[in-house]
């Protein structure tokens, strides 16, 4: 009776080219993290998951198998492999029981993409979406920012080579992966930035 | 434009990335009240053309709720502060009155 059902991401496969090219980044391991971030269990536990450090209010941090994204006062991203995800849940509540937090496998319930492209390009893509500062300098790698884009929530951060990520529901993936190929569009860069 | 910085976050951002919340500081009065104070505290409200507390949330953000002092007349943000709190802070009210000297703490 029962079939394996295979995972599948939001838009897979879905890409655009322009200014700046938007590809759908296929299946992403995503995990929500709420508790004390102050604690020294919890940042030992987030170490283990992978391998960051605990970031700084705002900021993005790296490691081996994984990103830590600071989203509020007390809560977490942790960005690691699809296949991983449940594994480290699992790690996380059993390093975690004996306090108030929670680990949740958000994975399918989010889309991530990828902005990409020469110099500013991408940056003047988020910048035409949301109402943030994403001057070079105001906004760089290491950052994270949690917003809107357009009509909807969404967080984004720079990765090292100045491509962005962006994250959102996977309710509205048709939607934010429209809106940032139109954005990005030939012929509609800004060149503010 | 309204621009507001969330206490919890520390992000500086304009009105649509937040949610209004309605007046600050009300007291809650529930099932043992009297008719006309249960009255009081779901209609009654300040309404003022000037300083106003308001409960805002930074609905695109973070996620948390915050108050804000601000003007009604001219959208200037005196202070923002924590949610956790009764009444405005003393840092608020001194901000507050080293622009709007006449302003008094309406009672």
């Amino acid at each position: 009776m029962s079939e394996a059902i295979k995972a599948t991401s939001a838009l897979e496969g879905f890409a655009s080219t322009g200014f700046a090219s938007v590809r759908e980044c296929g299946l992403t391991g995503m995990i929500t993290l709420r508790g004390d971030l102050a604690d020294k269990a919890l940042a030992k536990a987030v170490k283990a998951a992978t391998g960051a450090a605990m970031p700084e209010q705002r900021k993005i941090t790296m490691g081996k198998s994984g990103k830590v994204a600071w989203m509020s006062s007390d809560e977490l991203l942790l960005v690691v492999d699809h296949a991983q995800a449940p594994a480290i849940v699992e790690a996380l509540t059993s390093a975690l029981k004996d306090q108030f937090a929670l680990a949740v496998n958000v994975s399918d319930a989010r889309v991530m993409f990828e902005v990409a492209g020469e110099g500013n390009g991408p940056r003047e893509v988020l910048a035409k979406l949301a109402p943030v500062d994403l001057a070079p300098d105001a906004f760089t790698t290491g950052d994270v920012r949690r917003t809107r884009l357009a009509q909807v929530a969404g967080a984004f951060w720079v990765e090292a080579d100045g491509s962005f990520r962006v994250v959102a529901f996977r309710s509205v993936a048709q939607y934010v992966g429209d809106l940032l190929a139109q954005a990005g569009a030939t012929g509609s860069a800004p060149e503010y930035f | 434009m309204l621009i507001l910085d969330c206490p919890c976050c520390g992000v500086r951002g304009e009105e649509t990335e937040f949610h209004g919340g309605g007046e600050a500081h009300l007291k809650r009065f529930g099932p043992d009240s009297s008719d006309a104070e249960f009255e009081g505290y779901l209609f009654t409200r300040q309404n003022p053309k000037g300083v106003n507390f308001e409960r805002w949330r930074h609905a695109n953000g973070c996620g948390k709720w915050f108050h804000a002092a601000r003007c009604t007349m001219t959208l200037e943000v005196f202070a923002t502060y924590s949610a956790q709190t009764y009444e405005p802070p003393a840092d608020v009210i001194a901000a507050i009155k080293a622009k709007r000297p006449e302003w008094e703490m309406p009672a």
